[in-house]
């Protein structure tokens, strides 16, 4: 499809998924700022305080504060709420430790900067064994069947 | 490319057992999700190996074996068997968790969840951990030396051992330190080397830094402007205590993933703002002056509008014992207010120390309560009822709010203590 666009980034942690991306600048608090039952952001001042990141491709900056991240997103698996997938720029051992454990197809350091590609409600396939990330617009996204596109296998 | 050496090799294979395979293979695929090309030796580690909240201990309850064994395999070493755990091979111990042993009923926690703490415990005691139970354990029997490789978890004493200690850590996570306790090995990667710890941005400091609040808030400042990068601050500061750089640490590595910083002429890496900087170009350059204070101080006290305070609480980071003397001091011969509770959270050992020199008691003659082990926040626990908090920790402030929903001052130990006494916020912006 001519108008999907392609990210090309490194592995983190591999496994292919898709889903409607989440999108935020900010960097992502781990514990005190996330509540890993619900699967939502809590932390006051965050842009996404309050919005569930389940099933998500979450699109962010990275990971910030405690050393409590790999626990907290850790717990998001066994609560069922974990993100998809994740696709971020920054590399830190929090949320590369945190990605292992929950167990998500993970890419960062790509040719593009997703944030400048990717928006809220965007289709989003992560390949995290070919580091590659496929991006539908939403506007287009919406005229297709959903179903038809392939989800994580 | 991850190298491994024949010793890591033997781990991963399974010759030195089944749990130390699955740390092995946890350490690699976390190395290799970071990009490294090695690990290191490291002979301290400082984690939360096999610990469990409320939610853990009801989720792992009939997940087959003894509890303890199936926490610490299939969440700690993100196992998919289960496997016993053999002793600690390198220098371990056991961080904040659980409830305070004397407390707890004031704490209000539950009973059950009391017992399985002291379960935990047990494992973790039988595994060779040596339980310090709080998140400040340099000040608490484990003080690293320059140089010194480390496995840490906890933000804020992360920061304090890379910065203040020259020692070299990464704001490791639960399951890299249990599978780090049963290896003696670390991702080779970030603070570990050289390159990494110099400075990336500069602060420039235009106002006298002198209390503790005040090093909170520049601190607080700081981890905001740089987010997870490496600041170097220069000017307006006199060599700050123990305490002082516990604040400030704990409170940029809150407001930000601060995990390294230098103080010029001050902390061990820093002779000199250019060798802190090691030739990188500063990013960006930040001032910090009376407004930047005044802004922090704001945003601090955003959430809080209702003057009458329920419950002040003091320790974050665990309180030193010279903050017990301090808060002692300042309750000496008067009583906290009926409406108004005060909570002060320290480690074991420090708790000791006060009990010897008479601060608990002289604090608990006022009315207030001091407990160990734990804090307001990590236990998500404050007394019923409580709507409007006092805190002097940035990092607290920052913290408790979102996990409780309470409105929360922020301000000086005095202001929160005369608060306690008074149940009235009373506090001003330090000038």
């Amino acid at each position: 499809m001519s108008d999907v666009i392609v990210l090309r980034g490194r592995k983190v942690v591999g496994g292919r998924a898709a889903g409607e991306a989440l999108v935020t600048y900010m960097t992502v608090p781990g514990w005190g700022g996330v509540n890993p039952i619900k699967g939502v952001i809590t932390e006051t001042r965050h842009d996404l305080r309050g919005v569930s990141f389940a099933g998500k491709v979450l699109v962010f900056r990275g990971a910030k504060g405690s050393s409590g991240w790999s626990a907290m997103y850790h717990t998001t698996r066994l609560a069922g709420t974990a993100p998809a997938a994740l696709v971020f720029n920054e590399m830190t051992t929090k949320v590369a430790l945190g990605a292992v454990v929950m167990r998500v197809p993970s890419v960062t350091d790509f040719d593009r900067d997703p944030l400048e590609v990717i928006e809220t409600g965007d289709w989003v396939i992560v390949d995290g064994d070919c580091g590659t990330v496929e991006v539908q617009k939403k506007a287009r996204a919406a005229t297709l069947e959903l179903d038809a596109l392939p989800v994580r296998g | 490319m991850l190298t491994l050496t024949d010793d890591e090799k033997a781990m991963l294979d399974g010759r030195r057992g089944k749990a130390t395979q699955k740390a092995m293979d946890l350490l690699v695929r976390y190395a290799e999700a970071l990009g490294a090309e090695r690990f290191l030796d490291t002979k301290n580690v400082a984690g939360v190996p096999g610990s469990a909240n409320a939610f853990l201990q009801n989720y792992f309850k009939d997940k087959g074996g003894p509890a303890g064994d199936a926490i610490f395999s299939f969440f700690d070493l993100d196992a998919d068997e289960l496997v016993e755990a053999p002793q600690a091979v390198v220098h371990t111990c056991h961080l904040q968790g659980g409830a305070d042993p004397l407390h707890w009923q004031t704490l209000g926690a539950r009973e059950e969840i009391v017992r399985g703490h002291e379960a935990r415990e047990a494992f973790a005691v039988s595994k060779g951990v040596e339980i310090l139970k709080t998140c400040t354990p340099y000040l608490a029997g484990n003080v690293p030396a320059f140089g010194d490789h480390l496995a840490w978890m906890e933000s804020s004493a992360v920061i304090y051992a890379n910065s203040v200690l020259g020692a070299r850590t990464n704001t490791e996570g639960r399951e890299s330190t249990s599978a780090a306790m049963l290896t003696g090995k670390i991702p080779d990667w970030g603070l570990h080397r050289d390159e990494p710890r110099r400075g990336t941005h500069r602060v420039d400091v235009r106002i006298p830094i002198e209390s503790v609040i005040d090093w909170g808030m520049l601190g607080y400042f700081t981890g905001d402007v740089v987010q997870e990068h490496i600041p170097v601050l220069a000017g307006g500061m006199r060599p700050p205590d123990i305490v002082r750089l516990k604040h400030f640490g704990a409170a940029a590595s809150s407001s930000g993933g601060v995990e390294m910083y230098h103080l010029a002429g001050i902390t061990p890496e820093a002779p000199d703002v250019e060798t802190a900087f090691g030739g990188n170009v500063p990013v960006e350059v930040f001032e910090y002056g009376a407004a930047e204070r005044q802004r922090v101080y704001e945003a601090l006290n955003a959430g809080a509008s209702d003057p009458a305070v329920d419950f002040v609480m003091l320790g974050c980071p665990h309180a030193a014992l010279e903050q017990l003397r301090e808060a002692a001091a300042l309750l000496d011969g008067r009583a906290i207010s009926g409406n108004t509770r005060l909570w002060i959270f320290t480690s074991r050992a420090v708790r000791t120390e006060a009990d010897a020199a008479g601060y608990t008691q002289a604090i608990q003659a006022a009315g207030g309560v001091v407990m160990t082990d734990t804090c307001s926040a990590f236990a998500q626990a404050v007394p019923a009822g409580t709507k409007v908090a006092a805190l002097d920790s940035a990092k607290q402030a920052h913290y408790l709010p979102a996990i409780l929903g309470l409105q929360a001052w922020f301000g000086t130990t005095r202001d929160c203590i005369e608060a306690a006494i008074t149940g009235r916020w009373n506090g001003t912006c330090p000038t």
